[in-house]
């Protein structure tokens, strides 16, 4: 139950990301489709206790490499569905409270949850960039392929 | 001669304009010169140089003549994937050879001039329903639904109209936020809302820059630094704008 809650929250969130952003309306349920995707990976992560920063770099990744596939099936630039899939791995609630206990003078938790969430940010950086790593090599690959073919 | 030396203009014009409209919408840098360079070489341009930074573009090609340069400034930038997906289809039908430099330039002109945003109403709408599901996301009550449904709307319609109103866009997330925290702690204090801190969590994420982090981190990974560290740096006010209004909230109560 927990579960499909989550799943049916996370699609409408994206999608209507998707229109907060401007994206062409067939596209919108693609975008749904990616945040959903990127989401219930992270939350079923955390759920079973895995760390934070792990459960958003896999989401992150994953979020980065269906866009990739969608995109090259739609032929649209990849930013239209990889935005909608990383907001909510944005960690915001993160970022509140370090604000939070900046406020309320108490710094040494304020720092802590600060750079955790800094941590947080490096993750879906880092997931995107492998994801980005792994399209161009089997780009490479693919040119290679083809040059061999040619000859 | 002369008609040669127009045509070389031309082509400098409709590579501008769709590099122009592209950064205005948001594409990532590398992108946008990707595709400038793209269409000059489909007319038979085989060397040009494009160096594209958040606030402009500068564009130049090498021809027989003395080589051209042309600046522009962009002013405007705002979040529009439509268009970018637009210009985007048109360079792959100028690279496939189907239109012609005026053809080109036309359909450029056009889409630069439309606007082809969905309409006030369902951005607001959206901006609130997404703020309610971030609610229940981030294991938030279904009692809170309601109120996070109002200040996300709220905020995000205050949001478009104090930036309409002042064009300074730090000042308008930092009054968005603030009316957001404030709505919420009203909401709680009377009894509706229940956990203060997950309504202003889901009510602030319309307003979080994820277009702009996303980009930062392509355009650095891919070498446009300059570029990569402004958008950061923008992300970053954006963020800061965010906390401080939620702070002051919190300072006031």
């Amino acid at each position: 139950m927990h579960i499909i809650e989550q799943l049916v929250t996370s699609f409408i969130s994206a999608a209507a990301f998707g229109i907060i952003f401007n994206a062409p309306k067939q596209s919108l349920f693609k975008c749904g489709i990616v945040g959903m995707l990127g989401w219930i990976i992270y939350i079923l992560m955390s759920l079973n206790d895995a760390d934070a920063v792990l459960a958003t770099l896999l989401a992150s990744f994953v979020v980065a490499v269906i866009s990739q596939v969608f995109a090259k099936i739609y032929r649209t630039p990849v930013i239209i569905f990889s935005v909608a899939g990383i907001i909510p791995l944005v960690p915001g609630g993160l970022a509140y409270d370090a604000m939070r206990n900046f406020v309320q003078n108490d710094y040494n938790a304020a720092i802590n949850l600060a750079a955790k969430a800094f941590m947080i940010s490096g993750s879906i950086a880092i997931g995107l960039i492998f994801s980005e790593v792994i399209n161009q090599v089997i780009r490479n690959a693919r040119l290679n392929a083809s040059a061999r073919r040619m000859r | 001669m002369e008609a040669k030396m127009i045509r070389r203009y031309d082509i400098m014009e409709v590579s501008l304009l769709a590099g122009k409209i592209m950064l205005q919408s948001g594409a990532e840098t590398y992108r946008v010169e990707d595709t400038m360079m793209r269409i000059a070489a489909s007319y038979g341009i085989s060397e040009s140089h494009s160096y594209v930074t958040p606030t402009g573009i500068i564009f130049s090609i090498e021809t027989s003549e003395p080589t051209k340069t042309k600046l522009i400034r962009i002013n405007e930038r705002s979040t529009d994937l439509e268009k970018v997906t637009l210009v985007n289809s048109i360079s792959r039908q100028i690279s496939k050879g189907h239109l012609t430099l005026e053809e080109a330039y036309n359909a450029l002109e056009k889409l630069d001039q439309s606007d082809l945003s969905y309409s006030f109403v369902i951005q607001v709408l959206a901006a609130s329903i997404a703020s309610g599901c971030f609610l229940i996301m981030f294991q938030g009550m279904w009692m809170d639904f309601i109120p996070a449904l109002i200040t996300g709307g709220v905020g995000f319609t205050s949001l478009i109209y104090f930036h309409r109103l002042v064009p300074i866009k730090f000042f308008a997330e930092f009054l968005a936020s603030f009316i957001i925290g404030m709505l919420s702690y009203g909401f709680v204090q009377l009894g509706v809302g229940q956990e203060l801190d997950k309504i202003i969590i889901g009510s602030v994420m319309p307003l979080v820059p994820g277009l702009l982090i996303t980009n930062a981190v392509r355009d650095l990974m891919a070498g446009h630094l300059v570029s990569g560290l402004s958008k950061g740096a923008e992300a970053f006010l954006t963020a800061f704008a965010i906390g401080t209004g939620i702070a002051v909230v919190f300072t006031l109560t």
